[in-house]
């Protein structure tokens, strides 16, 4: 048990010394803290307190932000081991692979956690700060922090999995590249596409839902959105979430992180180093 | 069976179409050091890798003690030096060493072992700014930790300088003397030399040797080369003795073990007409050639 927590050391070690966690918790910040104050003008007309506005703004940054800076780590994780011939060693140790992986997920979700709760927790002090907070907008900032926390860890473990199936560092990075335009970018204009060719019909009514809450980025816009009425009306995605059962969303959410760690895993068994 | 180190019987490994180890034997007793010898590409790290359960074989078998390739007990048991080995260069030698201590579960004092192979001063300092061979110290750190049964060594000279060869030798040395059995695979030849119990040539897949340097050169019958350098007149000399004239004032000429010593009495039989006898016994590279060769034909 103890061995895993030793890699976890050793990876929390190596974000802290290149910098990794520093440069991510200050994007975090920065981001969250711009979208706050350039998102806070609706505030009036919509009638909800600033910290709902800056939630809603923020919501929208962590669909890019964290799986982005989840693959910026996950990419190496395998493939970088590998191009370093270290990763040889460390699988001559009597740590198993799943070990291993265990170790490197822990630690890059604990370095993922901080710098989403600082970068999203300073933007929310400020918010209310300025422009006042209820307990709705309280809880809706929790669960942002803890729902982009889970999409991050989505990522990482798709990282690992291009990682252990890529040919080196440079094409995992390519691959993580294509795989956060296709999930965050692409999947969305593709539904919006079908959406328009249905002109509202069956798959619009039905299909178009489900299809929509199985991406794990739209998971989260939806559970972040359908949960606080505010924030839904402040973002304006109503629609698709009232389509939904409740439990959806988290659902795809929960799933998704477990089954990308299952394939990685996978995947990570039949790297030869 | 069971008080081998290592045991291979038999083992083929296909990569593809081409078959690149097919019927490698060997056995490694506790304390023997042995030289796996081969140009690159012969199956060295193969081997290596297969012994430590990375890349799976298609037909054989691998015992380390009693343990397969791979599992907990053989892992535990086994050190391993990679090629050209590298770490993540964020972290420093300390911090290193003591993540594999961790990972196997070793007590050991990290400072003591970074001291012994020469990296005392520089165990805090980052692994990126390491040289190659501060690298390959590290790496031979690490064998060291807890009391490996057996220890792959993959070129564990690549990159160090002869002064940090002899210290690499002193280490082979303890961890024979303490009852690892130590494979190294290696293509700097006459170094592995003197240090080794036993030999063993890889080619093309195929073990085509496997002995001591005395047997390999008995079997192999390569002469010894005796070069005997005239006083006055090479000329009558090699007319004598019925070598070649070389440089002037020597006279080479080769003959097969078991005529040694009567070359020798002959030589000496001449009496002044000699200044000087140097003998060279067949060196390892010409071995080396022999056995390759002869694997070819």
């Amino acid at each position: 048990m103890t061995r895993f927590l030793a890699i976890t050391r050793t990876e929390m070690l190596i974000l802290r010394r290149n910098r990794w966690l520093l440069v991510a918790t200050l994007i975090m910040v920065l981001f969250a803290l711009a979208l706050t104050f350039a998102g806070s003008a609706p505030t009036g007309t919509l009638g909800v307190d600033m910290l709902t506005v800056s939630v809603a703004s923020m919501t929208t940054l962590s669909v890019y932000l964290a799986p982005l800076l989840a693959l910026m780590i996950s990419f190496d994780a395998i493939a970088g081991d590998v191009d370093r011939g270290s990763l040889s060693l460390l699988l001559s140790y009597p740590a198993g692979r799943g070990e291993i992986l265990l170790g490197k997920f822990t630690a890059h979700l604990a370095a993922l956690a901080f710098a989403m709760t600082v970068g999203f927790g300073t933007a929310g002090a400020v918010a209310a700060w300025f422009g006042g907070a209820g307990a709705d907008s309280l809880f809706a900032l929790g669960r942002l922090i803890v729902t982009s926390i889970l999409l991050g860890a989505v990522f990482l473990a798709l990282g690992y999995l291009l990682s252990a199936l890529a040919r080196g560092a440079t094409a995992a990075a390519g691959l993580s590249a294509g795989l956060w335009l296709v999930f965050v970018v692409l999947y969305d204009l593709g539904l919006l596409g079908a959406v328009v060719m249905d002109k509202g019909g069956v798959f619009t009514q039905s299909v178009f839902p489900w299809v929509m809450v199985a991406n794990p980025a739209d998971a989260f816009r939806l559970w972040n959105v359908a949960a606080t009425e505010g924030v839904a009306m402040a973002s304006g995605m109503t629609g698709a979430a009232q389509a939904l059962p409740v439990w959806a969303a988290p659902a795809s959410l929960l799933v998704w992180p477990v089954l990308g760690f299952a394939l990685a895993r996978l995947a990570f068994r039949r790297v030869e180093p | 069976m069971t008080d081998k180190a290592l045991t291979i019987e038999t083992v083929c490994k296909d990569r593809g179409k081409t078959r690149v180890l097919s019927d490698i034997s060997l056995t490694l007793e506790p304390g023997q050091r042995v030289a796996l010898l081969g140009h690159n590409g012969a199956g060295k790290s193969t081997l290596i890798k297969s012994i430590l359960g990375l890349t799976p074989i298609q037909a054989g078998t691998i015992r380390i003690g009693t343990a397969a390739p791979g599992s907990a007990q053989a892992r535990r048991d086994t050190a391993y030096l990679p090629e050209a080995v590298s770490f993540h260069p964020a972290l420093t030698g300390r911090e290193q060493l003591a993540l594999f201590a961790k990972l196997s579960g070793t007590n050991a004092d990290v400072p003591a072992l970074l001291d012994r192979v020469g990296l005392g001063d520089a165990m805090d300092r980052r692994i990126g700014a390491y040289s190659k061979g501060m690298r390959q110290r590290l790496g031979l750190a690490q064998v060291l930790l807890g009391q490996p049964k057996l220890a792959l060594l993959d070129e564990p000279t690549s990159g160090l300088d002869p002064i940090s060869r002899q210290d690499l030798y002193a280490i082979i040395d303890e961890l024979a003397a303490q009852g690892t059995a130590v494979l190294i695979a290696s293509h700097a030849l006459t170094e592995v030399e003197a240090r080794t119990d036993r030999i063993a040539i890889m080619r093309k897949g195929r073990m085509v040797a496997d002995d001591t340097l005395a047997n390999l050169s008995a079997l192999a019958g390569l002469p010894i080369r005796l070069r005997v350098r005239a006083r006055a007149d090479a000329d009558a000399l090699a007319a004598e003795l019925g070598g070649n004239r070389v440089n002037g004032a020597s006279v080479e000429l080769l003959c097969s073990p078991a005529d040694k010593m009567q070359a020798l009495r002959r030589i000496a039989g001449l009496g002044d007409a000699v200044a000087d006898v140097e003998m060279t016994p067949p060196k390892l590279e010409d071995l080396y050639r022999h056995y390759a060769r002869e694997a070819l034909q």
